[in-house]
């Protein structure tokens, strides 16, 4: 059987919090980049591919939580990948329902959340070891952190690519568009600018941490 | 060997339990995913023929009703009649039932992959009247402007495509020429810095026209009739 935690843990504010924050997906754990740099070239996919990858985030850590005990060590890869597919395929028919425009401009990513680590990665470190109320907290936290990455990606390339936001005319129509956001290294610029701006204001903190730690003594 | 440590191998696992675990999980799986293909295929359907017609209503304008038919080695059938495979063609009429033009689709490769479009010909005029990008991953900014851009578009509200005295082919062949050229009204303007994907959109409309529209002449009666 597979191996069981020695510890569950409480469902807190922090069980939802750490991948919004402390654990996020994309920008502290440097996970599903795939996505991240190929769909987030406007706002509308970002929120679109966020969404899709939380509900097969939550709805796979629930299951793969209920059957916890009674899938095998052994085909517990191959049992999440499964679970992890199913819900995939089912994201897939919903969105062609939703909308074809969008279920085209997603193309293969949608098919693609089935190799996303970020979900293999939950039902395996946190899902297959804990109860099922924490979690689907933790998935919702680590869906909420993918997408409100996506989006922190999304609108800025989106904004400087084509001058708009989800469609709407920001800039004056002088303004000429850097093509180049659009496009694939875009998305490694503004990654790469995001994960600057969060390494500085984690240096600050530390730094202003050790200051007062100073000051005290 | 009395001396040699005897390490405990952790219990096997069955290999029914390993079997039943995939095999349920897989059950389950298939089930969940006929569920949701059975809810959603029907709205999944309608949503496409919403499109296709919203499609075929913007390249042939004016257009309030269209009728599906395939252009065969059987000659022209109704789409729902037609057995053997053929190119489909969507007929479309005014609101007192007049044929206003057809649409079909076309398709050649551009800069990145092949660029799939829907086009509407008018036999009146002998003359395309408009086109819709269906699928394209030509480079956003550049390439992709062949979708929307008003001034390549309006290059297909009326171009010419009039038939040779032979009605075989083109009197004129449909080709795309640099940005700021176009001197004949079978000439496409092409867009400054996609000269790739103007160009693939002239080859396939050539392409398509030379074969579709002395076809679609050869049955405008039964187009006109409605099948």
């Amino acid at each position: 059987m597979s191996a069981l935690p020695n510890r569950e843990e409480k469902i807190t504010l922090d069980t939802f919090l750490r991948g919004l924050w402390e654990e996020n997906p994309v920008f502290v754990m440097l996970l599903g980049l795939c996505p991240v740099l190929a769909v987030t070239n406007s706002t509308m996919n970002a929120i679109a591919m966020g969404l899709a990858t939380t509900f097969v985030l939550v709805a796979s850590s629930t299951l793969v939580s209920l059957l916890r005990r009674v899938i095998p060590k052994q085909v517990r890869i191959a049992t999440y990948i499964i679970i992890i597919a199913t819900f995939v395929t089912i994201v897939d028919y919903v969105i062609q329902a939703i909308s074809l425009d969008l279920y085209n401009a997603l193309g293969a990513f949608i098919q693609l959340i089935v190799a996303n680590c970020v979900i293999l990665g939950r039902a395996e470190a946190y899902a297959s070891k804990q109860r099922v109320g924490a979690s689907v907290v933790n998935a919702l936290g680590m869906g909420a952190g993918f997408t409100v990455a996506l989006l922190c990606l999304g609108t800025v390339r989106e904004l400087l690519g084509a001058g708009t936001i989800l469609g709407f005319q920001i800039f004056s129509a002088n303004f000429e568009p850097w093509v180049v956001m659009i496009l694939p290294p875009g998305g490694f610029f503004v990654l790469g600018a995001w994960l600057l701006l969060f390494e500085y204001l984690k240096q600050r903190k530390e730094r202003k941490l050790l200051d007062s730690e100073g000051a005290i003594s | 060997m009395s001396g040699v440590e005897q390490v405990q191998e952790p219990p096997r696992t069955p290999s029914f339990a390993m079997l039943r675990t995939l095999g349920g999980v897989a059950m389950m799986a298939g089930l969940l995913v006929v569920l949701v293909f059975q809810v959603t295929k029907p709205i999944i359907e309608e949503n496409k023929r919403i499109a296709i017609e919203k499609a075929v209503f913007r390249v042939v304008p004016g257009a309030a009703s269209r009728k599906d038919f395939v252009l065969g080695a059987e000659g022209l059938l109704p789409a729902a009649e037609a057995q053997a495979g053929g190119e489909t063609i969507y007929a479309a009429y005014d609101a007192q039932g007049a044929l206003l033009g057809v649409a079909m689709e076309a398709a050649a490769t551009g800069y990145q992959d092949v660029i799939r479009i829907l086009y509407g010909y008018n036999p009146a005029c002998e003359c395309v009247t408009g086109i819709k990008v269906l699928k394209m991953a030509e480079t956003p900014g550049l390439g992709d402007k062949i979708a929307f851009d008003p001034e390549f578009l309006k290059n297909f509200e009326a171009l010419d495509a009039r038939l040779a005295p032979g009605r075989d082919g083109l009197l004129n062949e449909i080709v795309a020429v640099k940005h700021g050229n176009k001197t004949a009204p079978w000439q496409v303007d092409s867009i400054s810095g996609a000269t790739i994907s103007s160009k693939a959109i002239a080859r396939m409309i050539n392409q398509s026209g030379q074969r579709m529209f002395p076809l679609i002449m050869r049955h405008l009666d039964r187009l006109r009739a409605g099948g």
